[in-house]
């Protein structure tokens, strides 16, 4: 299994997917923080969707990760593209065959790949929380926002929890991504289904209904990175709500997935 | 312990209503070169993927190196292969691919560029796949093959897309690795390679094994030919009356007919063909290569 987590590393480092992926988490964490003091008195609001941050919720002990915890559900959709990608492309490039050959062992595969790629999440993660509050350090003082408490005790469990939740959050859309690869066996489509449907069908089905934002994967998902705070369309999710329910979509899929990748001929 | 590299019984694989493999049962020894002939479709590259454990047989038992091929992971670690053409990751170079596939394997990286070097590929490991020809493609498909330094290769189709100078190369390396003791399955449809350079053969027609032994035995039991050619595409016609008319089995093939009978009745048949008025550009007795046997055993052209 750890033969396979070192070669899924050796792909993932590859510089157009490592230096890119990191490329684009820099520049959205960055300019996700950044807008946050930048439009703190905009009367469009400063976050994700119009919402209002002002300076007393800012100058919280949570201030300092408000930006990390807006960019979150972004990570999230990265990690789904990537570890759909990784997976779906063993099919379409044929290189499974190679794989299967060389280890046998399906479940290791899975498991191998699976490692890796949390590995890249948890890079992207970190990365993403470092630019993030650093960009919050830099512009606090410009929009007139207290950093004090940011870093006392409190400040330092905000930061701690937040990355957990994030990197929960993140994980279980990466899971989503690698389930959809395995199911529909091309990168294409396992991204185009997901983003979608994360992105468009789950919005469009919360505005028709409200209470459904209960029971879809990735409002869960979402809610889960935010701590099941207020933020955006998970406004109303519980965090123990969107854990067990995320948790449950996220192990059904991957049952489901992991069953048909042991048991389907390698035929391609 | 076991002296048969492939050893397989009633192997057989459908899909829904479809056979692809029809109880195959044949037998590699160690230590040499196998060839695995058959037409397109007639299920070489399946019983290759059921041998590597990629899909599950539906009928019949099979041994790999004197395991099981219901447990894979005994033998693939001593198996190299490469089956329906090289595939690799076209953004990384061909040497990161190799390094991808010792890693996974378990084997050390400290080989892949002595490998490289063995197959050609020693000046371009750096270049990424994707700017690779075809022929560099199969030579990097190769190099993965040998990663595990194995007991057993399994190459389907290892020269296509090769030029005639590394179609040679491949010929030898595969003989020297015979020669140190490695067992060779390879599939072709080149199969004036597979003549040059099998010991053994296995022979495929739809899902069916119809030949499996010695390429000698196979050859002497083939009876010998007689290819006439006429200038007159008419003439050939008569000629192929006269030699079913004698009671020989004749076909025509590639403008000439080919009828199956001993060297000596030449001689006859040349005279009956002038007494029937028809003039030979050529009238040459041979005992039939690999290709016409193929042709004569599966039934095609």
């Amino acid at each position: 299994m750890w033969n396979v987590a070192f070669a899924e590393l050796r792909k993932l480092r590859r510089p157009t997917l490592f230096l890119g992926t990191m490329g684009a988490v820099i520049f959205f964490s960055a300019l996700f923080s950044s807008l946050l003091f930048i439009l703190i008195d905009s009367p469009q609001g400063n976050s994700d969707r119009g919402r209002m941050v002002g300076r007393e919720v800012l100058g919280l002990a949570t201030g300092g990760v408000q930006g990390f915890t807006s960019v979150g559900g972004f990570l999230g959709i990265i990690a789904l593209c990537v570890f759909a990608a990784q997976t779906a492309q063993e099919y379409t490039y044929g290189t499974l065959r190679n794989l299967l050959v060389r280890q046998p062992g399906r479940l290791r595969i899975l498991l191998g790949k699976f490692i890796a790629m949390k590995l890249f999440a948890l890079v992207m993660i970190v990365l993403s929380a470092i630019v993030s509050i650093s960009a919050s350090v830099i512009l606090a003082p410009g929009a007139k926002v207290s950093t004090d408490l940011w870093f006392g005790a409190d400040g330092r469990h905000a930061i701690f929890t937040t990355f957990i939740n994030v990197t929960v959050s993140v994980i279980g859309f990466g899971t989503i991504g690698m389930v959809l690869g395995l199911l529909l066996r091309s990168p294409i489509s396992a991204i185009s289904l997901g983003v979608l449907w994360l992105l468009i069908v789950e919005n469009l089905l919360i505005a028709v209904k409200n209470s459904w934002e209960n029971w879809l994967p990735g409002a869960q998902l979402q809610a889960i990175a935010s701590g099941g705070a207020p933020s955006g369309r998970s406004a109303g999710i519980e965090y123990s709500h969107a854990l067990l329910v995320g948790g449950i979509y996220v192990a059904i899929g991957a049952a489901i997935a992991s069953l048909l990748f042991v048991r389907r001929d390698v035929a391609n | 312990m076991s002296n048969t590299a492939i050893s397989v019984t009633d192997l057989s694989k459908k899909y829904g209503d479809q056979v692809a493999v029809s109880h195959a049962t044949f037998e590699v020894p160690l230590g040499t070169i196998c060839g695995f002939v058959g037409p397109n479709g007639s299920g070489k590259t399946t019983t290759m993927r059921m041998l590597l454990g990629l899909i599950t047989p539906t009928g019949g038992t099979g041994e790999i190196l004197g395991e099981s091929i219901k447990h894979p992971a005994k033998y693939l670690p001593r198996v190299g292969a490469m089956i329906e053409g090289p595939a690799f990751y076209p953004a990384l170079s061909g040497k990161e691919n190799l390094n991808v596939l010792a890693t996974l394997g378990g084997f050390s990286t400290d080989r892949v560029q002595h490998l490289l070097e063995q197959v050609g590929l020693g000046d371009r490991g750096k270049s990424k796949f994707k700017t690779y020809s075809l022929g560099m493609k199969q030579r990097l498909g190769i190099a993965a093959a040998l990663l595990p330094n194995p007991k057993l290769l399994m190459l389907d189709e290892p020269t296509n897309g090769l030029d005639p100078e590394g179609i040679q190369e491949v010929r030898a390396l595969l003989r020297s690795l015979a020669n140190n003791g490695t067992s060779v399955f390879v599939s072709s449809h080149l199969l004036s390679e597979l003549e040059l350079i099998s010991d053994y053969l296995v022979m495929l027609r739809k899902g069916e094994v119809v030949f499996t032994g010695k390429m000698t035995d196979l050859m002497l039991a083939q009876q010998p030919v007689i290819i006439a050619k006429s200038n007159s595409e008419g003439d050939l016609v008569k000629l192929l009356a006269i030699a079913e008319g004698a009671g020989h089995h004749a076909t025509i093939r590639d403008g000439a007919v080919h009828v199956q009978g001993p060297a000596d009745w030449a001689q006859v048949f040349n005279q009956a063909a002038f007494d029937a008025g028809v003039t030979l550009s050529q009238l040459t007795p041979q005992l039939p290569n690999l290709e016409e046997t193929f042709f004569e055993m599966t039934g095609e052209k």
